[in-house]
């Protein structure tokens, strides 16, 4: 265990980190806008994974990069003017029943036009093989991920905090009401982060794909993760999102390294521990 | 109705049972349609061959009912219990999770309906919870591992860290596998259990296997879990210097496709795979690639092999629970895994195993199987089964 196992495991927990994050800061973002719980947001990313692997048979990963966020954009622009728009005021209960029956009807389409056996996808050539610099030897595509997943945060940091739209979108989650009364277009604001919140699920597909297995149930898989980092992190914020995939990722990478047989205990353990000792979570987006 | 008329017809059914005419044998498959082993309609698939492949030995007539477990234990259960008491099913023919078995066992061993079993490979389900009721087609946890001790050693590999899911199946593949290897002089320097499906990123386990003073890997993992730990594997480069072994469905035939190139080099064990050199296998090939077009699977096999038993136990006169129970437990022929036989002393499979190396096709159309080694069939030890005494 010298110096480059703890770089490596390092990066190991980079990589899962992001990739949490590209899935949760999308859900998190979601529900501090709109108080929206949307439970279909895992389903949303195994349809970008599944949309990938069919798309990158002809069009090669990166056709696929850019074709699957848009697609699950799609889906979920579909999504939000039949079902979501009528949900908005219908209270948090009847919202997640909805999103969690979504989460079945969208694994059973998925299972119906792929089929029951994983999908293969693989990721570009360009990152197939491995950086080795010194004691450091780690795969150039999980080094893609870490570096996608700190773009896309440094991206949404400036467009939160340094754009007119971001400026709205912050005001929409502090006072709905108060910024529709100032002139902001709310709805319309809604319907963007949401349908941003969808691409980027969608991207978290694309990216877990070559990495993961290609299956019906990765969405489900990966929702209880994404909860635990939004709860953990703090609901609504950016800043939480990111701190809180993190946590997760560091937590269960080191706990698999140290204590492997509490590995999958030890993230509900400090789940339960934030719960008691800061209920909104680490960092929330209201005080 | 009469008592007389009851009577009279009880005797014509029983008449009928023990003449040489057609009867029709009702087969209750119970198998999982929905929930995460879906992709096992494989079984289903091989068991419809099979029927088609050997009915004509046959007389009697088979109708199947179909029945979907779900995975779940009770709805596993109260479907078994809906086929034997309202269906009136002759024979139940399936069960994919050892869940479902464990749930279902003494139901059936009670009613007295014979239940073959077409993938579930708990051990204690042909060990202490035997009942001559329950044949096994498929495999048992231990019976695919074991062998695989004693040939990693006589590959001079004596340092092994090995990795399974934490579950049930789990211990049992690698608890045979570590058992045969330290009896044949080796030592086991690592062990992980990874949480069983909430594990998407295998790299921390596998820098600890990359830091231990291993020679190889030894795995036991299935479905969506085994391309990803095979893709990460691959990636990792840890192939070049430490060799991946493990339990067949690792890189089974179902899967190999969509883990591609870096599957390329795994040496693993399995009763089935396609190319299995035999007339059998080539027939079996054949015909399945022609009705499904993929080549089939272990779990496919498993349920052919099921069908072909059926068929001789009816070929030889058994139409009622009883008859077939009792001619499932003496099965034997000569099926696509060569010599298939059924130990009358636990009611497991009897087989061969096989290990094989992914390696890439000829014609460059994905991967393919390289069989190594043929290892003697072994019965399994009684393990608390005292239906051999």
């Amino acid at each position: 265990m010298d110096f480059g196992f703890w770089l490596f495991q390092t990066l190991n927990a980079l990589q899962l980190s992001m990739l949490l994050f590209l899935l949760s800061v999308g859900l998190t973002v979601i529900f501090g806008l709109m108080h929206f719980v949307n439970l279909a947001h895992g389903a949303l990313y195994a349809l970008g994974a599944y949309i990938a692997a069919s798309v990158s048979v002809h069009l090669g990963y990166w056709g696929a990069f850019v074709i699957a966020p848009i697609a699950v954009a799609a889906v979920g622009f579909v999504l939000y003017a039949t079902l979501i728009r009528s949900m908005r005021k219908s209270g948090p209960m009847a919202q997640v029943l909805v999103t969690f029956g979504l989460i079945f009807a969208l694994l059973d389409v998925t299972r119906i036009l792929w089929g029951d056996l994983a999908l293969a996808m693989d990721g570009p050539q360009i990152l197939a093989g491995r950086l080795t610099i010194g004691v450091l030897d780690y795969p150039l595509y999980r080094l893609f991920t870490i570096v996608l997943g700190i773009v896309i945060f440094a991206a949404l940091a400036l467009v939160l905090n340094r754009t007119q739209i971001g400026a709205m979108i912050r005001a929409g989650v502090d006072n709905d009401e108060m910024a529709a009364c100032l002139g902001i277009n709310v709805e319309r604001l809604f319907f963007i982060v949401f349908c941003v919140g969808c691409a980027l699920a969608g991207l978290a597909g694309v990216v877990a794909a070559p990495v993961l297995s290609v299956t019906p149930d990765m969405g489900l898989q990966i929702l209880i993760p994404t909860l635990i980092v939004i709860v953990i992190g703090g609901l609504g914020s950016l800043k939480g999102a990111i701190i809180g995939s993190l946590i997760y990722g560091f937590v269960t990478t080191f706990g698999a390294v140290f204590l492997p047989g509490f590995a999958s205990v030890l993230i509900y353990a400090l789940l339960a521990l934030v719960l008691v000792v800061r209920p909104t979570g680490l960092f929330p987006a209201k005080v | 109705m009469t008592r007389f008329t009851t009577a009279a017809i009880a005797a014509l059914i029983a008449g009928q049972a023990t003449t040489a005419f057609a009867d029709e044998i009702k087969v209750g498959l119970l198998l999982p349609y929905s929930g995460v082993y879906a992709a096992l309609g494989e079984i289903e698939a091989g068991f419809t061959l099979g029927l088609e492949t050997f009915g004509g030995q046959t007389d009697d007539t088979f109708v199947v009912v179909k029945e979907d477990t779900e995975v779940k234990p009770p709805v596993g259960l109260a479907k078994a219990k809906k086929l034997a008491l309202q269906d009136k099913a002759d024979v139940i023919v399936g069960v994919v999770s050892s869940g479902v078995l464990g749930a279902v066992r003494d139901f059936v061993d009670g009613v007295g309906v014979p239940l073959v079993v077409a993938n579930a490979g708990n051990d204690a389900a042909t060990g202490k919870d035997c009942s001559p009721f329950i044949t096994r087609f498929s495999f048992s946890n231990s019976q695919v591992n074991r062998p695989m001790g004693q040939y990693l050693v006589d590959q001079g590999i004596t340092k092994v860290f090995t990795m399974a899911p934490d579950y049930a199946a789990g211990h049992q593949q690698i608890g045979a596998f570590k058992a045969a290897f330290e009896a044949a002089g080796g030592e086991i320097v690592g062990q992980e259990f990874t949480p069983f499906q909430k594990t998407q990123d295998f790299g921390p386990y596998m820098a600890n296997a990359k830091s231990s003073e291993a020679q190889a890997v030894y795995v036991f993992y299935a479905g969506g879990e085994a391309i990803s730990y095979v893709k990460q594997y691959d990636s990792f480069g840890l192939k070049e210097n430490l060799p991946l072994y493990g339990s067949g469905f690792l890189t089974s035939a179902l899967y190999v496709n969509a883990e591609g190139a870096a599957a390329e080099g795994v040496k693993a064990a399995s009763y089935y795979v396609p190319t299995i050199d035999n007339p059998e296998n080539a027939a079996f090939v054949d015909a399945y690639k022609a009705a499904n077009d993929r080549l089939p699977s272990e779990f496919a096999v498993a349920g052919y092999d099921a069908a072909h038993a059926l068929v001789l136990a009816s070929a030889n006169g058994a139409s009622d629970r009883a008859a077939l129970a009792k001619a499932l437990s003496t099965s034997s022929f000569d099926g696509p895994r060569g010599a298939t036989s059924i130990d009358p002393a636990t009611n497991n499979i009897v087989q061969p195993i096989y290990v094989y190396e992914t390696v890439a096709a000829a014609d460059g159309a994905g991967m393919t199987q390289k069989v190594l080694a043929s290892l003697a069939p072994e019965q399994d030890p009684a393990n608390g089964c005292t239906l051999g005494n």
